[in-house]
Order: structure tokens, then C-alpha cells, then sequence
């Protein structure tokens, strides 16, 4: 190739160029109307209510669809590691549960109980029965890159299936994140990791409020930065962190997050004396990067085009 | 590379081009982030852009890039400004363009193109973040991602590489001579 480049005529190169404008430098006329459009573009898109929005969802409806087809096309050759793996800790699993069985079976001879323990393998029906919401189950099926800097997922549900805006989106390990826009067949998510999440929590033993803000980083050192409204109180390493969520009755969701989500626990605390305050790091219970089957907290009774696993686990 | 000289072949061009955009697109968001290291993926969409350029000269790659990297900013799972990816693939398109007019675009020099272009269409993307505040990741992160990311690209780009050329090489050796009798 490096000879071929030195022998080779100039005039060879441009054997394609039948146009003459190919090469050479673009017209100015054309690079100035590109970076214009670019920047009325960005002008566009300025604030909450963007005039962007319509196009974002028309690209959406028909990029979401080829994103799930293609998901569910790759889903056996992704799955197979998994396969193997899951199958040994689902072993592990069994093994443990039997022994925990064998020891409970003196207290609890209900029926009930081994029918429930053995719904956690299902995963969501587990998740729903814990939270007491009604969960839409869905796959996640395209996930932004690292380059975009934002933590964004598309999910393969949309409004078809009664998704709308600000709704929590769980997995059978804890919080995933919320739900930014829904176009009729996909979502995209917004992960609790990202740099732009800010998530009401409540430390499970102390009752303590505070705030978590993500890193932007996923995979296994994503880590979210906890800061209590009341300075005073010191988290201990090992708490839980739960949502604190927005006001709602009972099985009601209402706001962007749900109250009693399970997002993470206390890995490190440290103060800062200058600020006199104190900072816990968290450690979310959802692997990021791993995110495949998700369930998204809806009304109980919503009216959807695909099965809603309830809030007694039971589906419908 | 077909003859453009018909119309119905630069029609039949246009539809495939946004074929292939959309499918990287699907690559980038949906097949690749299963292989990906630490969240970054090759930028599947730029290396079609870049790849327009070095065939096709920089007038071709920058609307290409334009339009690629609006798609890019409006597909979901995107969240960022709009334009932010349409202005750094526009310039990724010129430059391979450039490079196309300077040198012949052997492996070598498509490989170095590539790992510039990436570079390049990353860094104009995070910089678009700063100056519009849209992104809170801090510039070493950034830094980091965009170095993972033109190693990927690079790596992409070797293996279509070995993928096309290879073949291509033991069938017709002389390929060479090929393109100057065809001239």
C-alpha cells in the first residue's frame, strides 16, 4: 500500500471525481449554511419546553422500533454468558434458599411462602410485591454512549403502554432511574447515575433526608454522592438509602420518583470542615451496566397494550 | 465505488448512505454498548462519515456528517443540546475530506484519519457541552473517554479494514493497476 501511494499519479486519486467539487474545498456558501443550521439547531433546543421535541419524538418512533427488533434479533447471542453464569448462581441461589427453606419450615408451613421465595428467580413479580406498586415490565434496548457524557437508556415500551414522562423506572435490584420523553413505543430513561440526576433519598435507619447526585459513571465503581439536609447527622457505612419520593397515596404514584425504592447503601462518609458538612458515597444496588429487564412504576389499573405485573404480584 | 454518472445510481447512493447511517446508528446504540469498555463504543455513525470523506471529498462528508450527527442528536436515548453532534461531524466530514485531497488514502493513512477525526469529532462535542453548560462530567473524565473512544474507533476501523481488503487482495492482487485501466 505505502509503494502503490508513492508511484501512483496524483491524478489517480481523484479518478471518482466526476463532479470537480467533490474534491477540493467545499463552497463557502455550504459550510456557512451547515454551521448555521448547527447553531440554530443548538439555539433551538434551549430550555425545558423545546422546539426540538417534535422532531426528537418523529426520529424516535422510527428509531426506537429498529432499536427493539434489533435487540430482540442479538438478545440469544448476548444472553449466552449470562446463561452459563446465571445458571450457577441461580444453583447457589436454590441451594441457599432450600437451606433457609429447610430451616423456616418449623415456623412457616404455608405454601405461600415457598411459592413467593421461589417468584424472586422471576424477578419483577418480586419487585412489585416489595414496593406495592404496579410495574410495567420492559427491556431496555439502546444505551447511550460514554462519548455523549449522559446516562441515558431507551426502553422498548412507550406511550402505547401507558408510559408517560416522570415515571420511576425499577429493576428487581432498586432504583434505575425516571423517564424523560415517550414517544408511542419507546422511552428514554434517564439512570440515576448520570451527572444531571438529582434524587431525593431517605437513609432507611435514620429516617434522614438528603440528596443524591450522580457521577456520571457507570459499571462497577458508579457511585452516587449523598448530602443530608441536617448537617448534624453522620450516616453510618452500611445504610440503606431509599427514595424519599413525592406525595402520592398509597399504590399511587405520583411525581418524578416513588417513595421507598431501594437505590443504594453507604460505602464511605467524609466531611468536609470547610463546608462543615457531610458527604456519604453510595453505592447503587442497580448494576448500570448490566441493565436489561426493567419495570416501570404505573398507576394501578393503567390501561396498557401489554401485561402489568400488579402489586400483589399477580399478572394481568 | 459505482459510476455516479446516472441519476438513478446517485439516487440508489442516497438511499443507501441513509441505510448505512441508520443501521451504525443501531450498532452504536443498540449492539455494540454489550461490548462496550467502561460505557464507551465506537462511534459507529463517524466512522461512516469519515469514510464518506475519504471516498467522496469533503463537500459529500460534510453534509453527510450534518445530517448523520442530527439523527445522532435526536435518536433516542440522546439528551443533550441538538447540534452538538451535527457540528462536530460536519467538521470530522471536512477534515477526512481534506485528507482525502492531500493524500492517497491508503490503509494507513485511513487508519490515522480515523483516529484524528475521532478525536477531533469527540473533543468538539465536549467542548459544544462546556460552552453550552450542558454537560456536568468533568474535562480529565472527558479526556479519558475521548482517548477509549479513538482507541475503539481505530480498532473498528482496522478490523472492517482486514474485513474489505482482504478478501479483496487475494482475489484481484493488482488492484492497482485495475483503477488506472478503469480510468
Amino acid at each position: 500500500m505505502r509503494l502503490s501511494r508513492s508511484r501512483r499519479p496524483l491524478g489517480a486519486v481523484r479518478r471518482h471525481d466526476h463532479e470537480g467539487a467533490g474534491d477540493g474545498h467545499p463552497p463557502r456558501a455550504l459550510v456557512l449554511a451547515l454551521v448555521l443550521a448547527c447553531v440554530s439547531l443548538m439555539l433551538l433546543d434551549r430550555g425545558e419546553e423545546s422546539a426540538i421535541d417534535p422532531a426528537r419524538r418523529a426520529v424516535g418512533e422510527v428509531v426506537g422500533p429498529a432499536q427493539s427488533g434489533v435487540s430482540a434479533a442479538i438478545r440469544p447471542v448476548v444472553e449466552l454468558p449470562d446463561f452459563f453464569r446465571s445458571r450457577e448462581e441461580m444453583r447457589a441461589e436454590l441451594a441457599s434458599l432450600e437451606a433457609e427453606n429447610a430451616g423456616l419450615r418449623t415456623e412457616v408451613r404455608t405454601s405461600d411462602y415457598r411459592r413467593n421465595k421461589l417468584a424472586e428467580l422471576e424477578g419483577l413479580t418480586s419487585a412489585a410485591e416489595d414496593l406495592g406498586y404496579a410495574l410495567l415490565p420492559a427491556r431496555v434496548v439502546g444505551l447511550g454512549s460514554s462519548q455523549t457524557f449522559t446516562n441515558t437508556v431507551t426502553i422498548d415500551a412507550g406511550s402505547a403502554s401507558g408510559l408517560a414522562p416522570d415515571m420511576t423506572v425499577v429493576n428487581n435490584d432498586g432504583l434505575v432511574g425516571r423517564i424523560l420523553r415517550v414517544t408511542r413505543t419507546s422511552a428514554t430513561v434517564l439512570l440515576l447515575v448520570d451527572a444531571d440526576s438529582t434524587v431525593g433519598g431517605r437513609i432507611g435507619e435514620s429516617m434522614e433526608l438528603g440528596f443524591l447526585q450522580g457521577r456520571g459513571v457507570i459499571g462497577g465503581t458508579a457511585r452516587l454522592d449523598l448530602e443530608l439536609l441536617d448537617q448534624r447527622l453522620v450516616p453510618s457505612k452500611g445504610d440503606t438509602v431509599v427514595t424519599w419520593g413525592s406525595l402520592g397515596g398509597e399504590g399511587e404514584p405520583s411525581g418524578p420518583y416513588v417513595a421507598g425504592v431501594p437505590i443504594g447503601e453507604v460505602v464511605s462518609v467524609y466531611s468536609s470542615l470547610r463546608e462543615s458538612s457531610q458527604r456519604a458515597v453510595i453505592d447503587p444496588f442497580v448494576d448500570f451496566s448490566e441493565l436489561d429487564l426493567v419495570g416501570v412504576v404505573v398507576p394501578s389499573g393503567t390501561r396498557s397494550d401489554r401485561a402489568v405485573v400488579e402489586a400483589d404480584g399477580s399478572l394481568r | 465505488m459505482s459510476d455516479p454518472s446516472t441519476r438513478g445510481g446517485s439516487a440508489a447512493r442516497l438511499v443507501l448512505v441513509a441505510a448505512a447511517v441508520l443501521a451504525a446508528l443501531v450498532l452504536q446504540t443498540t449492539v455494540f454498548p454489550h461490548l462496550a469498555w467502561g460505557g464507551v463504543v465506537p462511534d459507529v455513525v463517524l466512522l461512516v462519515v469519515v469514510a464518506a470523506g475519504l471516498a467522496r471529498g469533503s463537500q459529500h462528508a460534510m453534509v453527510l456528517g450534518f445530517f448523520a450527527g442530527a439523527l445522532l442528536d435526536l435518536a433516542p436515548p440522546a439528551d443533550h443540546v441538538a447540534g452538538r453532534w451535527a457540528l462536530a461531524l460536519m467538521l470530522v466530514g471536512y477534515v477526512a475530506g481534506q485528507v482525502r485531497r492531500e493524500a492517497t488514502p491508503s490503509v494507513g493513512v485511513c487508519l490515522a484519519t480515523v483516529a484524528a477525526c475521532s478525536f477531533l469529532g469527540s473533543s468538539v462535542f465536549a467542548l459544544s457541552g462546556m460552552i453550552l453548560q450542558d454537560s456536568a462530567a468533568s474535562i480529565p473524565d472527558q479526556l479519558g473517554v475521548v482517548l477509549v473512544a479513538v482507541v475503539w474507533d481505530v480498532l473498528l476501523a482496522a478490523l472492517l479494514a482486514a474485513l474489505v481488503l482482504g478478501p479483496a487482495r487475494r482475489v484481484r492482487p493488482r488492484t492497482r493497476t485495475d483503477g488506472l485501466a478503469r480510468r
